[in-house]
């Protein structure tokens, strides 16, 4: 099923083609001619009995010859593909010098989290999308790989202790709360604190990092580069209040009047579980994705002999969803001992959301894909646990609002297939908590907070929100460009703060 | 931290500690609750009904039985030491307002829970009466705290060993045919709570449950809380833990809390062991 070269294998190869190269200048054909690295990946059939990360980085050699790839071309398409805009050339030019600490520096003036988004961001869809080099060999597969050179040079700073953290200005004696601790939370905290202000961080989970902690797992964000990310706030003076559930500990208002604060960003995420609203779907043996994913990465529960939080027993899963958070259910699933694992989405491998890297480890790893069918009930036994899922097979009609062509239900084409457990992954609605607890605050038929696209100032002064409560379900790097944005806003408006009152 | 300020047994598996909390100390409303983590990065979040507060003092009240491994735990703290994690208020606070006359009806350490709800219903001008029910003697709770708000007590017990021998649902049955209330409120047990409804449901006595579930994060995320109220799936965590007792499918609920039934009992092996504990004992 796969043809994974051997990390050892890969750095020989890489090692060969840097010793051809030498200190040569490289002309555009001779860049176009070096060969993609591969990512070195762990062994599918052994991944699947651990929780380790799955892609292993680059070798130093590697990431060097991967950074010779770039043309260093003048039109840069990358950068505007990039949603903070990194300067991706220059980056790749230092990284392919083997100069890594000045590779990740260029980073850092854009972005807050490389070595997350080097892992988890959408790459073939934004800055690989349009790269010269993908274009120039006619397969946006053979694009430079931005995002694995990013990882490298992340990876490298934190693996030689040299990780710098932002200077901090002196006090400005402004008091800012940051609202939830995920990547929107994150990024608007560190340049809040770096602009000098006094920084809290409320998180309601009994650990911080969000989405980034719950949600994503192990084997492809392992906890402790999100962990670094959070010592690395708290070192920069940003504290980090757990247990606290802004809503209900303490409303908005509460921290305005009397707590003293000056300013409130909001990154609470997306956190509503939406189910598949068929007939079975409260059965034992139902779970939202996130409650699989919750109590397999927060509680820990793949640990079955240390974990105090049980996991049900499962045989053949059934996922619903074609993102990546199906994804990583699936793969979570497989590697919790489920015999079989299948995706079910209502379209085609075509429309599905999941980044690519993703559906093809999954794959790899065993997963099954069923397509174009929709579920109808889920029928249960006699103890109330599911034992089978009623599909309906669909055909692809015409492309709906989103520009994708929507599923069809073909009448007569019911069947029962045996399941016994069913995750569902078909997104989140919004939590309604603070909405309902804050007077003022505005938020559009979704539940979305409605923002400034420029500021993302609220419809309350001094509020500003950023990330999946703003923007529905989307990326870390787009929770993180508005957590950056939001931050820049409430900088320019403390410091004039004082001036009006 | 959460600093444990007092801690007393109610009785053999039942306990009341008294923890340092001001945040939720001054905002949390009678049919609140908070959960807890104690024990390590491997340990499970425990959803457990806030009993009391003190605002002034900053310091909340839990009232929990030692069943499984969590609270097995917690159950070893003393006075002076912490629990490391403990969030709340979550969910809807109990609607209070005056509607006559109020029957409570506490099951087990469902009794905990139901002094403040209670309390508060005297408050607002109603004349309470109180139901309280155990195994035995030895599980029965808050008997005296509860005879001061009451205006007649009735303690009930399985076993006859205190009290009147009887399910809690016979004294319930009599009330609603003698003193016609206006409002019935039951926590305790699932089971107990299924009957309750059945018993109140005939005499069309609005009925109010609280609800506890499984639950992982208590803000909504998981879903692992959800139960079929007039066929709509609600989170016991945002629209609960309270609902009107006719409305909730009690089989489908009865049935999701044996969802990890299988694992619990091996757990709860696995902490007797660990922690010391002999069977038989809390």
């Amino acid at each position: 099923m796969t043809d994974h070269l051997s990390p050892t294998e890969l750095e020989r190869n890489a090692r060969a083609v840097l010793d051809s190269i030498g200190n040569r200048n490289l002309s555009v054909k001779e860049r176009l001619s070096i060969p993609m690295q591969e990512m070195p990946v762990q062994d599918p059939t052994e991944r699947i009995g651990n929780m380790d990360e799955v892609a292993l980085g680059y070798s130093d050699a590697q990431v060097r010859v991967e950074s010779m790839r770039c043309l260093q071309c003048a039109t840069a398409p990358c950068v505007k593909g990039c949603p903070v805009s990194i300067d991706i050339p220059r980056f790749i030019a230092k990284a392919a010098e083997g100069d890594y600490a000045a590779s990740v520096a260029v980073i850092k003036e854009s972005s807050m989290l490389p070595a997350i988004c080097g892992r988890v961001c959408p790459q073939e869809s934004q800055c690989q999308l349009t790269c010269t080099v993908g274009k120039s060999l006619k397969d946006i597969d053979k694009a430079v790989n931005i995002g694995r050179i990013e990882r490298y040079v992340a990876d490298w700073e934190s693996r030689n202790h040299v990780r710098k953290n932002p200077a901090v200005a002196p006090p400005s004696g402004k008091k800012v709360a940051v609202v939830g601790s995920g990547p929107a939370s994150m990024t608007a905290a560190a340049d809040l604190r770096r602009a000098g202000h006094e920084v809290f961080m409320f998180e309601a989970l009994h650990k911080a990092g969000g989405v980034l902690v719950y949600g994503i797992p192990e084997f492809r964000l392992p906890k402790r580069i999100v962990q670094e990310e959070l010592d690395a706030l708290h070192a920069m003076g940003v504290r980090i209040e757990r247990n606290f559930l802004v809503g209900r500990t303490a409303k908005i208002h509460d921290l305005m009047e009397r707590e003293g604060f000056d300013a409130i960003f909001l990154g609470t995420g997306a956190g509503l579980p939406k189910f598949l609203d068929v007939e079975g779907e409260n059965l034992i043996g139902v779970f939202s994705a996130n409650e699989y994913l919750t109590r397999s990465n927060l509680m820990r529960a793949y640990d079955k002999m240390r974990a105090g939080t049980p996991l049900y027993d499962s045989k053949r899963v059934a996922v619903f969803g074609g993102g990546n958070v199906a994804m990583d259910a699936a793969r979570t699933a497989l590697r919790l001992g489920a015999e079989e694992v299948t995706i079910i989405y209502r379209r085609t491998d075509e429309e599905m959301p999941a980044r690519r890297e993703e559906v093809l480890h999954a794959k790899e790893e065993g997963v099954r894909f069923l397509f174009l069918h929709a579920p109808l009930r889920i029928i249960g036994d006699e103890k109330g646990r599911v034992s089978h899922v009623e599909l309906i097979t669909c055909e692809l009609g015409e492309p709906d609002a989103s520009g994708r062509r929507s599923p069809v239900e073909v009448p007569g084409t019911e069947a029962l297939h045996p399941y016994d457990t069913v995750i569902v992954a078909i997104g989140n609605a919004s939590n309604p908590l603070i909405e309902k607890t804050t007077k003022g605050l505005d938020v559009n038929r979704r539940g979305n907070i409605i923002v400034d696209e420029q500021t993302c100032a609220t419809s309350m002064e001094g509020v500003y929100a950023g990330g999946d409560i703003v923007l529905g379900a989307a990326t870390v790097i787009l929770a993180m460009g508005q957590g950056r944005k939001a931050a820049k806003a409430m900088n320019a408006y403390l410091e004039h703060k004082g001036e009006r009152v | 931290m959460f600093t444990i300020l007092e801690k007393q047994k109610l009785s053999a598996e039942v306990f009341r500690m008294k923890l340092l909390a001001p945040n939720i100390a001054r905002e949390r409303r009678a049919g609140q609750f908070v959960i807890i983590q104690q024990g390590g990065e491997y340990a499970e979040r425990i959803p457990l009904t806030i009993a009391d507060a003190d605002s002034s003092e900053g310091s909340i009240t839990i009232v929990f039985q030692a069943v499984g491994e969590g609270t097995h735990r917690l159950a070893t703290l003393e006075p002076g030491q912490a629990i490391e994690n403990v969030l709340g208020p979550l969910g809807q606070p109990t609607h209070i307002e005056h509607y006559g006359k109020v029957v409570c009806v506490g099951g087990g350490v469902g009794v905990a829970p139901m002094h403040p709800i209670a309390q508060a219903m005297k408050q607002a001008g109603n004349e309470v009466k109180i139901i309280i029910g155990a195994r035995n003697r030895d599980l029965v709770i808050l008997e005296h705290e509860m005879s001061l708000i009451a205006s007649e007590l009735i303690v009930c017990t399985d076993d006859g060993s205190y009290g009147r021998k009887a399910l809690v649902t016979e004294p319930l049955k009599e009330l609603c045919e003698s003193w016609k209330p206006d409002l019935v409120v039951a926590i305790g047990p699932p089971v107990m709570m299924k009957f309750c409804t059945l018993t109140t449901k005939p005499f069309g006595v609005p009925t109010i449950v609280s609800l506890n579930t499984i639950m992982i994060d208590g803000t909504g995320m998981c879903g692992g809380c959800r139960v079929s109220i007039n066929g709509r799936t609600k989170f016991v965590c945002v629209d609960g833990p309270e609902f009107d007792a006719f409305a909730v499918d009690w089989d489908n609920l009865l049935m999701r809390l044996g969802t990890y039934r299988p694992q619990e009992q091996v757990a709860h092996h696995r902490c007797h062991i660990g922690l010391e504990i002999k069977e038989g004992e809390a």
